[in-house]
């Protein structure tokens, strides 16, 4: 079937297989978004920007302290989650009154001044990441070759997906964070702390995207620009989605990846920019996205 | 002296001022609450009502004067420290939480002290709710939503509720579910300031009635005078 299009099955399996990768970088980074956004009511723009330091927090736990990709993988994301909370505190906390346009503004700054200061430091080169021991080599599947890593990617990117959504829609603290999502006055009128609540919020949206980053060294190398490359695509998932829904971002993360794999065989020209133009047929037809409220 | 004016107040509001940004609604509200008391705010329209209970919980944007709690000054508290005392709010607009269940939605305001009502009591007093707990808060009928808002503030152990009009837009047999449900409360011991515009529900549960005019309590009269006292009450309220 596939020889009648000309394409073989390892080719498609292969882009699949890629689709579904950066489906879960996607996933992953729109999710922290949407909780972000869901709470705060702030586009965060600075979201590419910690998903970077995530990844070179990683690269310098290495580098600098020997500490390896397991432990990274843990330390990165709390190292980022502890900044995103100062930077919360900081600044963020300051806007929560003030239109959306503010928030969207101080975090795009922060994000140019993120980068800008890990370009100085670091230039643009990119600089390498060795993909840990257990997960080096792969699977032959018969039909195409699995690397280790890749997989890992997609399962602990799944996991880490549905161990969210698990703990904001089925568990007691997931039930005051769509409280406070609802109606943060009334919320805080019962006695619970929500300005604590939005600060652990945004520190675990941004933690998030530090673990995307950590995932991502490995794959593709540590850069300054690597989060302000992809954060543009994210976006578009996000407002294909919607904002209004954890499992809709998820969802459409994902999708989108395999949309953008599948765009790679068959029409390869068109892999660049088919989320855009899937963006501007939903803006139209749902502008509220696939997930949405309607406002 | 009468019986309750020897004994410190549960609420003792004085002076209290609100404003919502530039505008000034309340200008010196006074009142007393004590301990097991039922007490009503009466008033027209925008006389101030739903602003008093908000400024009482801390909610109004800016608000002025002094509300004590038993004897502790609360005017400089957050919402949420206020909350911790033991005071619980039933808002107008009932609140209930869409992405919430019905049973979440019971269990949202945490335990703030000991001696609320069990989960098991609250479903007994509430049989719908026990029904429908699996459902969306949102999906329940208007009277439905108005007993899950009374009920999930019993839980809470707070001994103050602020009701603010349990019976708006309901049809009479919920009316009188609702008169039962404030009944049973005041027998527990529960102290309750209600807002109401249907006085005569007010009657049939109130010990006391402050009449609300422009932002003031312009008139104060206990439940046992409320015939004599009809039509006064009645150019007030302008029924
Ligand atoms: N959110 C608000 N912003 C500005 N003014 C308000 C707001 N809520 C109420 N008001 C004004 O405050 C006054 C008192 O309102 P309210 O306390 O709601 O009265 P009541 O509950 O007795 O009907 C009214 O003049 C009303 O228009
Ligand atoms: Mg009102």
């Amino acid at each position: 079937m596939f020889d009648l299009l000309g394409i073989s099955p390892q080719v498609l399996m292969g882009q699949l297989l890629l689709g579904l990768i950066n489906g879960s970088f996607y996933a992953v980074l729109s999710l922290g978004l949407a909780v972000i956004f869901g709470l705060l009511n702030i586009i965060n723009f600075a979201h590419g920007a910690l998903y970077m330091m995530g990844a070179f927090v990683a690269w310098m736990l290495l580098s600098y302290l020997g500490v390896g990709y397991w432990w990274a993988l843990i330390l990165s994301p709390l190292i980022v989650g502890v900044f995103g909370i100062v930077l919360e505190r900081t600044m963020l906390s300051r806007l929560y009154k003030l239109d959306h346009l503010y928030g969207l503004l101080l975090t795009f700054g922060l994000a140019l001044i993120i980068q800008g200061l890990f370009r100085n430091y670091y230039g643009i080169s990119g600089l390498p990441y060795q993909i840990p021991e257990a997960l080096s080599g792969g699977q032959n599947l018969g039909f195409m070759f699995l690397p280790n890593y890749r997989a890992w990617v997609v399962a602990a990117s799944a996991v880490v997906c549905f161990g969210t959504w698990f703990m904001i829609e089925k568990t007691r603290l997931g039930a005051y964070l769509r409280a406070a999502t609802e109606n943060p006055v009334l919320v805080g009128a019962f006695g619970i702390n929500v300005p604590l609540m939005i600060m652990l919020t945004y520190g675990f949206g941004v933690a998030l995207a530090g673990f995307a980053g950590v995932l991502a060294a490995p794959i593709y190398s540590v850069n300054p620009n690597m989060g302000a490359d992809l954060i543009i695509v994210v976006f578009a998932v996000v407002v294909i989605g919607g904002m209004g829904s954890i499992m809709g971002a998820i969802l459409t993360g994902y999708v989108l990846g395999l949309v953008e794999g599948l765009t790679r065989v068959f029409y390869p020209e068109g892999s660049a920019v088919v989320i855009f133009v899937i963006m501007a047929i939903v803006l139209l037809i749902k502008p509220e996205g696939l997930f949405g409220k309607a406002a | 002296m009468t019986e309750a004016a020897r004994t410190e107040p549960l609420l003792r509001v004085r002076g209290l001022e609100g404003w919502y940004g530039e505008s000034h609604v309340l200008h010196g509200i006074d009142f007393d609450v004590h301990e097991g008391e039922v007490v009503t705010l009466l008033g027209r329209n925008g006389a101030g009502k739903t602003s008093t209970l908000l400024g009482i919980m801390g909610i109004l944007p800016r608000r002025a004067g002094s509300v004590t709690f038993e004897g502790v000054e609360t005017i400089g508290m957050q919402p949420r420290q206020i909350a911790r005392q033991g005071i619980a709010i039933c808002p107008e607009e009932r609140g209930i939480f869409s992405s919430l269940s019905v049973e979440e939605n019971l269990m949202l305001p945490p335990r703030i002290k000991d001696g609320g009502l069990s989960v098991e009591r609250i479903y007994d007093l509430f049989p719908n709710l026990r029904e429908r707990r699996r459902s969306q808060g949102t999906k329940l009928s208007g009277g439905e939503q108005q007993m899950l808002a009374i009920a999930r503030i019993l839980r809470t152990g707070s001994r103050l509720l602020l009701l603010d009009e349990p019976t708006e837009g309901l049809a009479p047999v919920i009316v009188q579910q609702i008169g039962h449900t404030i009944g049973a409360l005041k027998s527990e011991g529960f102290t309750i300031v209600l807002v109401e515009q249907n006085f005569r529900f007010a009657a049939s549960v109130a010990d006391r009635h402050h009449v609300v005019e422009q932002g003031r309590v312009i008139d104060v009269i206990p439940n046992a005078e409320l015939d004599a006292n009809m039509d006064k009450l009645h150019g007030y309220l302008g029924v």
